[in-house]
């Protein structure tokens, strides 16, 4: 990955990697997302013609389907220069860290692959990296616990940067989450196949998460949200589970008077 | 031992209901998960001494070998003998033929997941040989007639009534629970006798030096020590990839292994044994053998794809930091390596088809390539053998998926062909969802959503896609 860090004249246009998770199932994610970007001043373009990185079939096995989607993707995104950013630890990490190996058998692919991939960036990544964990100041008065999500964290490595920049959102209470950092359970078609042990994996979570006595849990992965929010609400609980950007673009709205953009 | 990896979804079922179980392996991750990140915390360099490790063990897989041929020299010319053994039958009946010849009685065992591969205990008992497992935790295991259900801990289902039970006939449910102390001083009781009586020993390897011909034994009980140095013979078994190339790396090694493994700083022992006793010696044993066995592994040395897998110390740390062996316990993988490791090097070593559903059974979270103190990229090797259980993509006889599963992914990529098709499959998608929802949110949905809708609910497709709310928005609307 080039280091911008050395170079600093900051990134002003950045291409919305949606996931198709976000832009099927939860389109307010990927708008929160455009928000937060353009209030650091970051105008955002948005391919059209953008599906999926291939991840579910890749995970899955199936890789002769998920190789004609991949490349779908590397074809869709070399493009356009500039940062590629995706508020999903998982599709990051996808593009990032297994291209290699769905493309291992297609030299050329595979370098087209990682040409692009070195531009992809999860979204907290792509802020705190370029704009730091202090760039968002906004206002949100409620409590909240934060999950943190396997993909990100592990493969992404992003860790205590989201907690760093939550707690710049005036009001905001955050409570600690014990075993943040263990699985949800969730896995995608992991979370289908094997849904007694997706479930007990969840239901520890969702004990600790109870535990916090927060009334909103933030995550960073449309997945892991959709696991936990689907095992709350079927527990009865009025616990919400939102994404990272939907707190961020939300505390901008409410303290936009109080938060400076760069 | 007999592979059952076939019956993983069915033993995991049991071990999800059994809340005595459930409680009881909690330990793997207040003690040991825990223990381990503290005891990593007190070096300064960990990463380091984690990616030296795996150094050491890639470049010692790489020239396996040449590193089996020295090992087996300097054991030689330490006065011990080497036996390579093809599989668990070759090197059983080796130890067997050698227990015969040299008249023995009784053999003690220390703890050794070669010999579990072998089922030795078991065969040896069979053949007449009072043969006893001497790991406090093995032994507990042995009475209960199970196979261990942890790398370094075996019995950590059993729960201390469950141990009680075991170590005294008279114990009832309802007596007071001895503390671990008291059950220790049972055991001891017990199995003193044995170790005077011993004539054999059976021993694991930890790290085999190959320059030195040294083993290196790591404990907590003193039961390795005892083993290599009362009886007359001492035979030591290890899977051909337990080998370092020199003294040095032993320093590296066992301090990861140690601090991985329980989250100590140094076992209570590290016992080094160099062959049988000198002529100069007043102790040891008059032999020693080393039993060198394959048993699969060369099919793993074989596939630049899992090769890595080889890399293992068998810490056991990936087990403690999985959440699914957390919940499924160490039986259901059905062999004897149970948890992330288990998944990766069962199928290839007995089998893909019949363990199609280990490598199935993951949240890919990642933990157990965190946790790895050789860095063994374990997740990637979970996503190589669903590709050949899903697509037969090494050989087409391993392809365990059904039409039913192959049908759905070819169906998904044609709707991600193109963003027409994408678009108009979710418009379906949430028109035939929306009748059933309530709120956004199904509590039922017909498969293969039902997997999720049995314990979740399950969000609706959207309405409009993120590309016509955006589209909207640069228009002017929002």
């Amino acid at each position: 990955m080039p280091d911008y860090s050395l170079n600093p004249p900051l990134p002003n246009r950045v291409t919305l990697f949606a996931s198709c998770m976000v832009d099927q199932l939860a389109p307010s994610v990927g708008e929160s997302a455009v928000d937060v970007l353009e209030h650091l001043g970051v105008s955002v373009e948005f391919l059209d013609n953008q599906t999926c990185c291939g991840q579910p079939a890749f995970n899955s096995g199936f890789r002769s389907e998920a190789l004609p989607v991949g490349t779908r993707f590397i074809e869709l995104f070399e493009q356009v220069d500039g940062p590629i950013v995706v508020p999903s630890g998982s599709c990051a990490a996808m593009v990032r860290n297994y291209y290699r190996d769905l493309f291992r058998d297609d030299p050329k692919l595979l370098e087209r692959s990682s040409r692009v991939a070195e531009r992809v960036f999860e979204l907290i990544e792509f802020i705190s990296r370029f704009f730091g964990t202090e760039a968002i100041i906004g206002q949100l008065n409620t409590s909240a616990t934060y999950h943190k999500c396997c993909h990100l964290l592990r493969e992404i490595g992003i860790d205590g940067e989201p907690s760093a920049m939550l707690s710049n959102i005036e009001g905001l209470e955050m409570i600690p989450l014990e075993r943040a950092d263990v699985c949800c359970g969730f896995g995608g078609a992991f979370s289908v196949k094997m849904p007694d042990i997706s479930s007990a994996i969840l239901d520890e979570k969702l004990d600790f998460i109870e535990a916090t006595g927060s009334s909103t849990v933030i995550a960073a992965d449309m997945g892991c949200i959709y696991q936990m929010q689907g095992g709350l609400r079927r527990r009865g609980s009025d616990v919400q589970v939102l994404h990272i950007a939907q707190i961020l673009a939300e505390s901008l709205r409410n303290g936009s008077s109080h938060g400076a953009a760069l | 031992m007999k592979p059952v990896t076939i019956n993983f979804r069915s033993k995991a079922a049991q071990t999800l209901a059994d809340a005595q179980i459930q409680q009881s392996i909690e330990h793997v991750y207040t003690g040991f998960f825990k223990g381990r990140l503290l005891a990593a915390a007190e070096t300064d360099n960990w990463e380091d001494l984690r990616t030296k490790g795996k150094a050491i063990k890639d470049h010692t897989i790489a020239h396996l070998d040449y590193y089996l041929g020295m090992l087996a020299d300097s054991v030689e010319k330490n006065g011990g003998r080497v036996f390579f053994a093809a599989d668990a039958a070759e090197a059983r009946q080796y130890i067997i033929d050698l227990a015969h010849k040299r008249n023995i009685k009784t053999v003690i065992k220390s703890k050794s997941m070669v010999s579990e591969e072998m089922g030795l205990a078991e065969a040896m008992n069979t053949e007449g040989f009072e043969t006893v497992e001497t790991d406090l935790g093995e032994y507990i295991i042995q009475l209960a007639n199970e196979t261990p259900y942890h790398l370094i801990a075996p019995a950590v289902h059993k729960s201390r009534s469950d141990v009680a039970k075991l170590l005294d006939d008279d114990y009832k449910d309802g007596d007071r629970i001895p503390d671990a102390t008291e059950l220790t001083m049972m055991a001891r009781k017990k199995l003193r006798g044995v170790f005077e009586r011993a004539d054999m020993s059976v021993t694991g390897v930890n790290f085999a030096v190959a320059e030195s011909g040294s083993i290196a034994l790591v404990t907590n009980e003193g039961n390795g020590r005892m083993s290599t140095t009362v009886p007359r013979v001492h035979v030591a078994v290890m899977g051909m990839e337990k080998i370092i190339p020199s003294i040095q790396d032993l320093s590296t090694m066992l301090r990861i292994l140690i601090r991985s493994a329980t989250g100590q700083r140094i076992s209570t022992y590290v016992t080094m044994v160099n062959g049988s006793r000198k002529f100069d010696e007043e102790e040891g044993p008059e032999e020693f053998h080393l039993v060198i066995m394959d048993n699969g592994r060369q099919k793993l040395l074989e596939d630049p794809q899992m090769r890595e897998s080889l890399n293992c110390i068998r810490c056991g740390a990936c087990l403690n930091a999985c959440p699914v062996y957390r919940k499924v316990g160490g039986h259901a993988y059905g062999w004897v390596y149970p948890g992330p490791i288990g998944a990766i090097v069962s199928p290839v070593m007995t089998g893909v088809k019949d363990a199609s559903n280990l490598p199935s059974a993951s949240s890919l979270c990642g933990a157990c390539h965190d946790a790895c103190p050789v860095k063994i990229n374990i997740p990637r090797m979970l996503l190589e053998l669903r590709w050949r259980t899903a697509e037969g993509s090494t050989d087409k006889d391993e392809r365990t998926s059904s039409a039913k599963e192959r049908g759905i992914w070819k169906a998904w990529r044609v709707g991600m062909m193109g963003r027409k098709r994408f678009d108009i499959g979710s418009r379906l998608a949430n028109l035939a969802m929306r009748p059933l929802a309530k709120n956004g949110w199904l509590k039922k949905a017909p498969p293969p959503i039902s997997g999720w809708t049995s314990t979740r609910d399950f969000p609706t497709i959207s309405a409009r896609s993120l590309k016509s709310k955006l589209s909207k928005r640069s228009k002017g609307g929002k």
